[in-house]
């Protein structure tokens, strides 16, 4: 329910910060050329010249009927263009997180069991290297160094020949049904780069939270009991202590999710990925006011929506929190 | 007792410089950021071409390659890339500090507000910091520049409107739990004034985890501003921010790679600078900041 009032706040917040900051978006749009009348059609058009509460219950109508509103440039609905969008976006975040979360627990475990030791030292720098560097720029070193001198990597797009048929948009997915491996493997090969570079930063800091819960977990008594009785220390630190660790792990991965999205914005624009933040850079680049609005609602949703998910998950991993409700 | 009290500040100073100094991290990363600071403020006195930081055209000598002349190469108008890349870092250390003075200002009174008054003020404040919360910080600061004039100073102003809740959410937290301790009751029952009870003696009590926080935000903060100016949506050239500088020259990519590499590196080294200070500083005062 809260998260209701959150998201009714978040429409609101978004419709008036488009409606209220200065500029007109209707002048913006047709540039300093147009003449005022041209100006004037199109506020009507958009519905501008009508007064504020009038345009928002107008704007929340449509979001409840899946429209948000012309985009200037397609000149389709936003909703539209954001669907056929959404899973290049789904596909990178997913993949950026999957790699942050399967290379990021199994180094932080090794540098909490080897604390202070080299390979704990080599982590920690990694680690401060890869929330210092800026993505875009991390992007293009990688696109000069394994795609154009190696040449090992697509530097720019999804996929080198025509998609495979879209069932889920996701084309990995997508070719896999299609039993189309060529495709498989070169979309994959696209996705590399750009879900690595966004990868980095998060990989970096769920390698130290693991690190610093491992190290918690470590000195708790069950586990020092788990290795006096001579429990294998796979199991002991896999089934028992990790368990332990993750619970706060996931609250950080919420929160990163939201960072990923935010951030592949950048990494799509430099990997000419056509994604729904492409889009929503090229949105703002051109005046495309609905478009700018459709994308930042559209992830806010999202993002509430991968916060519920943690909570919901983070009850399920400690039972204190589920049984306290 | 005054010459006690001096004593024991004076090893309380020394056990944290010495806490400090245990981190060798921490002070490369003061050394780095104070570099930066100096360069920020010498840039014209220490930039091999100081004419070249603004829109100085040389054809005769462009996309040189890095050489003596040119540590850093020209650019696609023959100017200096090492004299822009130093002029540079005015542009986002400025961004870093209004950005957080900004957020500060407007985020900390709103956190004690929330956090002392509680009630109606508590719930209207922190609801409003949920909903700026439930906007991924990047993606709400380039819908506020969709709505601006595309300049360096709008786009600090829309980082410092998605930042502020971080700050009131500190502040909000903090002076929750100071405001249970005993120094607080005690003016309370002295008679102390609400606002003298926030600023005079809650707020003191939050310094360190405040510092810690605007340390590790100031790279942050550059980062973003950094990546707005490489999308297009932050200070236009010829302005010599560094997003905007790698993202001019990812066009003449891979020849001349000198034009984006060496300002990226810039932004690196700066916001590494301030990571190294700000985890440094969280060991020195030992405060938990998210």
């Amino acid at each position: 329910m809260y998260m209701v009032l959150v998201l009714f706040g978040v429409s609101l917040l978004i419709f008036f910060l488009a409606r209220v900051m200065p500029g007109d978006p209707a002048r913006l749009a047709l540039g300093p050329e147009a003449t005022q009348e041209q100006v004037a059609s199109l506020r009507h058009k958009l519905g501008l010249d009508r007064p504020l509460y009038t345009q928002y219950y107008v704007f929340l109508r449509g979001l409840f009927k899946g429209e948000l509103g012309m985009s200037l440039i397609t000149k389709r609905d936003v909703f539209k263009d954001l669907i056929q969008r959404l899973p290049a976006t789904l596909e990178l975040v997913m993949t950026a997180m999957l790699i942050a979360i399967l290379g990021g627990i199994p180094l932080g475990v090794l540098s909490a069991l080897h604390k202070d030791r080299t390979i704990d030292q080599i982590s920690r720098i990694f680690a401060f290297a890869g929330v210092s560097f800026p993505r875009f720029w991390i992007g293009i070193m990688f696109q000069i160094a394994f795609a154009y001198i190696l040449g090992l990597l697509p530097i720019t797009g999804r996929i080198s020949g025509d998609p495979p048929t879209r069932i889920t948009g996701l084309y990995l997915l997508d070719s896999l049904i299609a039993r189309d491996f060529p495709a498989f493997v070169d979309s994959f090969k696209h996705l590399l780069l750009p879900s690595l570079t966004l990868s980095l930063s998060p990989l970096a800091q769920i390698t130290r939270i693991t690190r610093a819960n491992m190290i918690e977990q470590l000195r708790k008594d069950y586990s020092i009991v788990m290795r006096t009785i001579g429990m294998p220390e796979v199991v002991n630190i896999y089934k028992y202590m990790l368990k332990n660790a993750f619970t706060s792990t996931l609250t950080v991965i919420g929160l990163l999710t939201g960072w990923m999205i935010g951030n592949a914005f950048v990494i799509e624009q430099v990997f000419s990925w056509p994604g729904m933040a492409r889009y929503g850079v090229n949105s703002v680049l051109r005046n495309d006011f609905n478009a700018v609005v459709g994308v930042t609602l559209v992830i806010a949703v999202g993002y509430v929506v991968i916060n519920l998910i943690v909570d919901l998950l983070y009850g399920y991993l400690d039972p204190r929190i589920r049984l306290k409700r | 007792m005054e010459q006690v009290l001096r004593r024991k500040q004076k090893g309380n100073l020394a056990r944290a410089f010495y806490r400090f100094k245990k981190n060798p991290l921490s002070l490369v990363g003061l050394s780095i950021i104070l570099v930066m600071i100096l360069i920020a403020i010498l840039a014209p006195f220490i930039a091999p071409y100081p004419g070249d930081s603004a829109g100085a055209v040389h054809f005769k000598q462009m996309f040189q390659p890095p050489s003596w002349k040119h540590p850093f190469g020209t650019d696609e108008v023959g100017r200096d890339v090492l004299s822009r890349v130093i002029f540079g870092s005015r542009i986002s250390l400025m961004l870093g500090v209004v950005v957080l003075f900004v957020a500060v200002g407007v985020g900390l009174p709103l956190g004690l507000f929330a956090g002392y008054l509680g009630g109606k003020v508590e719930s209207v404040i922190m609801r409003i910091t949920d909903i700026f919360l439930a906007i991924p910080p990047l993606v709400l600061a380039l819908a506020v520049t969709a709505v601006l004039e595309r300049n360096l100073y709008n786009s600090m102003f829309a980082i410092a409107f998605t930042w502020w809740p971080w700050y009131t959410r500190l502040a909000y937290g903090e002076t929750l739990s100071k405001k249970e301790e005993d120094f607080v009751e005690v003016s309370e029952s002295l008679g102390a004034s609400r606002t003298y009870i926030m600023f005079r003696e809650i707020l003191p009590n939050m310094t360190s985890s405040l510092l810690v926080k605007i340390t590790l935000d100031m790279g942050y903060a550059i980062l973003v501003g950094a990546a707005l100016g490489f999308l297009g949506l932050g200070a236009q050239p010829p302005t010599p921010e560094w997003g905007t500088l790698v993202s001019l020259g990812r066009i003449h990519l891979p020849k001349m790679w000198w034009l984006s590499t060496f300002a990226g590196l810039a932004i690196f080294i700066t916001v590494l600078g301030f990571n190294l200070l700000g985890d440094g500083l969280r060991d020195f005062f030992d405060v938990e900041v998210e």
